[in-house]
């Protein structure tokens, strides 16, 4: 039995568990090594308990990270995963992913494993829309360095390596996404489980790949980050909640959020809203849109040659002109 | 008219020149299979600039194509060209100090006009002012012979003038009795959608055949008679080609998928381009963003189970090499094919050098050692490949392929192999837990050692009970989870390196050419070197002289008795295309005084000057 009985055509071959899962089948047995009170932790937490939901062969769920805090990841969960090198998961993932269509993929990355030094695999994998589900923790920081300002950090942020603050601007991860034209762009809040939850469940379900932009609090360089975010007294006027369909007013104009509109209006505008402020944060889904993927397209093209036995292999060897010599 | 006498010779170099978009590498090709069908034993050397293309009529962009075909075994395209078809003033010019004394230069006439000398630098016109007495001139207005010979096909002067490397290739078709069965239906299946260009080559090739045949200048015609070779069907084959049908018949043999991550670079395109061509026969190409997504994705596809495969040249790797060293740590089959060409950076792209050889072994951080294997000619790039998958799936680690761009370009008789000529390999996937803990429980450990190879399980994603993490990380001996323990990483660190050296167990004794057995000097090379060392070898060896010959194929680990081997002779010379990267090693590594033969000039050694250098060597050791 595969997949395709559920309702996510991003799983569609990979196969079903028999037996229904639960978030402890998902915890190896390795010590977890983030910070007291690092927000890793909760989204480990939120994703050890919205795997089993999927219904898969904990076997044919792959994790696979860079390097960073974010990138050890997959030591803690009980798949198969990978612990690379810096920036290339999303590259490494693409060869698995396809060769590999059984496999449920899911990259964890953080904001400078992806968006530095793994900048150009990012942009490549959205383009050509591999069917991986990328989990882009964002602390605005480098942490595992100890420290210093990131692409996401803002102007202006005080580090070690800015002691009279960074400069340039800082990347503004779901228009970058936009830009480089995905299918699926998201953001959530890592203290928010039911908010994570739920857009993990529609990245999921997206056949194609899928930015997911995590706020992650990280607590020792840069606590606090996105407290505004997370304190009730501020969250409920800052928060923009995404739901398709609603009317979201910017700069004066009302926008129909339309997540599947070939033109990505609102999502633009929406991508666009929070000014580093933090005054207006949509979370939620930005886009979701459908377009072939290019591993599927991969093994269609494989599957259309006409297989090539023994023979047709010996008659390519010998090539158009060959001779025997008696 | 003379009657026509056909003399008989036992090889001939022909080197074809002009401008990079006369077709000079098509027309040498095309000489060079019907050599091969008529039976000749043959080796080329395709030379032509990195610019597509360079400005009409100038030095830099001049194109040849040389080849050497010949009634005995023939291992390099030959020092000096016998003929010279130069096509222009700058091709003459670049090319006739290489021509033999008293060799054949045929000009293309037309494009010797005043402009087109002054471009090439030319004063006056080497054609009439007698600076060539030392050759046979033939000025021949192939241009003009070639639009009256098309005429009739309503080409415009242009595209009629195109037709030109055809008349050329006729010409020294029938100079040296060559059947062009071959090229005829080459020509029509080429241009089996252009009527017009299909019929206007065709003319101008026959009408090439018959000048020779009815213009007074040529008396004589060649006959150069084929060469014994062992029974069996043959092909000719480039490097390249060769390389990627290898890493498909190793593939095949595995049963594995082959998922090739490269991105494009000189002069290594023509394996993604050959393996992009066969999907029906399982093979995946992914071309990447760069050459890190390539290595990166090559990877991936090992991981879970398919054969990666990354290929690019020198500058390539510099970029893949943080991924080569996660490949070494992560234990996964990998293939990685480096093209050489000159270097550093930039460097000569499209010219061939041996200088990745430290690169190749040392080029990571860490201790990161993995196996290197080196093709000796362009046929041998086939089972050099063979020999880099079976290592790669053995050992479970990364291998690197040395070719160089002489090999990759040029081509030789191949001889086709036949079913069943392939080993069967075992890729040999984990199916189930390998280990028992101390509560008596199954457990899978993916770092737990094949005893005799200290491979590592190769499990894969989709295996129930094998789940685990791998990564770059330092992992515990066995259970393969993080470990920072100093004795640990000494331990592991070792162990990456006695598995590397366990490859001896497949790679065999130094191949030793040494007929004699009283040889004082050894030559010892790597590599595409091979066919000129052999060459000189056997120049000497007719003069008299003794001289030993080895051969490296593996350059990592290095042959068991090699040191042995070396200890034998009291010289031993190393010639190499980089300023002795191999004498180094063997030097450090077995405390020989070997004495190194150094070339960067971007083109392969010639054989004289190997000679030369080896009688310089015998008569200091006093033999």
């Amino acid at each position: 039995m595969t997949a395709e009985a559920l309702p996510f055509p991003g799983l569609r071959g990979v196969p079903v568990a028999e037996v229904p899962a639960t978030a402890k089948d998902y915890s190896s047995d390795q010590e977890v090594r983030w910070c007291p009170g690092c927000g890793d932790y909760v989204i480990l937490k939120t994703i050890q308990g919205f795997l089993p939901e999927l219904g898969l062969r904990r076997e044919n769920i792959v994790f696979i990270s860079g390097i960073g805090c974010s990138s050890r990841f997959p030591y803690y969960l009980d798949t198969y995963g990978m612990h690379s090198i810096h920036g290339r998961a999303p590259a490494i993932a693409t060869g698995l992913a396809t060769t590999r269509g059984d496999l449920s993929v899911w990259v964890v990355t953080g904001d400078g494993d992806a968006l530095s030094i793994g900048g150009n695999h990012l942009i490549h994998a959205m383009r050509r829309n591999v069917n991986l589900k990328i989990l882009l923790f964002n602390n605005r920081i480098y942490g595992l360095t100890k420290g210093q300002f990131s692409p996401t950090s803002e102007a202006g942020k005080v580090t070690k390596s800015s002691p009279d603050g960074s400069v340039g601007a800082p990347f503004n991860p779901v228009a970058l996404a936009l830009g480089a034209d995905a299918t699926f762009v998201a953001r959530a809040i890592d203290s928010d489980r039911a908010g994570l939850t739920e857009v993990l469940r529609a990245a999921a379900a997206h056949r194609g790949t899928a930015l997911v932009e995590i706020y992650q609090n990280c607590p020792i360089f840069n606590d606090g980050a996105f407290e505004v975010l997370k304190n009730p007294a501020e969250s409920a006027r800052r928060l923009v909640r995404l739901r398709d369909g609603a009317t979201y007013n910017i700069d004066g104009r009302a926008y129909v959020h339309d997540v599947r509109s070939a033109s990505a209006e609102s999502s633009w505008a929406l991508s666009r809203l929070d000014d580093g402020s933090m005054e207006r944060v949509p979370v939620g889904i930005f886009r979701c849109v459908e377009r072939p993927t290019f591993d599927d397209q991969v093994r269609e093209n494989r599957a259309r040659a006409e297989k090539g036995d023994d023979a047709a292999f010996l008659s390519l060897l010998a090539g158009p002109d060959p001779w025997t010599v008696a | 008219m003379e009657a026509m006498t056909t003399k008989q010779i036992d090889s001939i170099v022909v080197r074809f020149a002009g401008d990079s978009g006369d077709g000079m590498q098509l027309t040498g090709d095309r000489f060079t299979q019907e050599s091969a069908v008529f039976g000749n034993d043959l080796a080329t050397l395709p030379n032509f600039p990195a610019e597509i293309r360079a400005p009409q009529g100038t030095l830099a962009g001049v194109s040849s194509f040389q080849v050497q075909v010949a009634e005995h075994a023939v291992l390099t395209p030959g020092d000096a060209p016998d003929v010279l078809v130069a096509m222009n003033p700058a091709a003459l010019r670049v090319n006739a100090g290489d021509v033999a004394r008293g060799g054949t230069i045929i000009v293309d006439t037309q494009e010797f006009t005043a402009r087109n000398l002054t471009k090439a630098g030319y004063r006056s016109n080497p054609v009439e002012d007698g600076s060539l007495a030392d050759y046979i001139v033939h000025p021949i207005d192939m241009t003009s012979l070639t639009v009256a010979a098309v005429k009739e096909f309503g080409l415009g002067r242009k595209d009629a003038a195109r037709a030109k490397n055809m008349f050329g290739l006729g010409l020294l078709s029938w100079m040296y009795g060559r059947p062009t069965e071959s090229t005829e239906a080459f020509i029509r299946s080429r241009f089996a959608n252009k009527p017009a260009i299909r019929e206007a080559n065709l003319a101008a090739f026959r009408a090439g055949w018959n000048y020779g045949e009815t213009a007074e200048a040529f008396a004589v015609s060649y006959d150069v008679r084929p060469a014994p070779m062992k029974p069996g069907r043959y092909r000719n084959i480039t490097g390249n080609t060769a390389l990627a049908y290898g890493l498909m018949a190793a593939a095949r043999s595995a049963g594995l998928e082959l998922f090739l991550g490269a991105y494009p670079i000189t002069p290594a395109s023509d394996i993604l381009h050959e393996l992009s061509k066969h999907a029906r026969f399982g093979v995946t190409t992914f071309q990447a963003e760069d050459e890190i997504a390539g290595a990166c994705a090559a990877i991936g596809a090992s991981y879970g189970g398919a054969l990666g495969v990354t290929s690019t040249s020198g500058p390539g790797v510099c970029l893949k090499s943080e991924a080569l060293g996660l490949a070494v740590s992560l234990e996964l089959p990998l293939v990685v094919v480096d093209v050489q060409r000159g270097g550093p950076s930039t460097g000569l792209p499209t010219k061939t050098e041996q200088s990745d050889l430290l690169q190749a072994l040392f080029g990571r951080n860490g201790e990161a050692p993995l196996p290197v294997i080196a093709p000796r000619s362009s046929a041998d790039c086939f089972a050099a490949a063979v020999e880099a998958v079976e290592i790669a799936i053995r050992y479970r680690t990364p291998v690197m392929l040395l070719s160089d761009g002489y090999l990759a370009n040029g081509s030789e008789p191949w001889q086709i192999p036949q079913p069943g000529d392939q080993p069967s390999i075992d890729p040999g996937f984990a199916t189930e837990p390998n280990h028992e803990t101390d509560d008596g429980a199954r457990a899978f450990w993916p770092y737990k050692r094949e005893p005799e190879t200290l491979a590592r399980p190769w499990a894969v994603p989709g295996t129930p009970g094998l789940e685990h993490r791998i990564g770059g990380i330092e992992k515990g001996d066995g259970h393969g989870n993080i470990s920072y323990e100093p004795d640990n990483h000494d331990l592991m660190v070792r162990t990456r390196q006695a598995k590397v050296d366990r490859v001896t167990q497949v790679i065999g004794d130094t191949w030793v050419d040494d007929p004699d057995g009283d040889a004082e000097l050894l030559v010892i090379g790597w590599g595409s070197t091979y066919g000129p060392v052999a060459e000189a070898c056997t120049r000497l060896r007719k003069q008299g002289q003794s001289v030993a010959h080895a051969h490296l194929r593996a350059l990592n680990p290095f042959p068991h008795d090699l040191g042995e081997v070396l200890r034998r002779y009291s010289r031993v010379v190393c010639p190499e295309m980089n300023l002795g990267q191999l004498s180094m090693l063997l030097r450090a590594r077995y405390l020989v005084d070997v004495v190194g033969h150094n070339q960067v000039r971007g083109l392969p050694f010639q054989v004289a000057e190997i000679e030369d250098a080896l009688l310089t060597h015998l008569q200091e050791v006093g033999r």
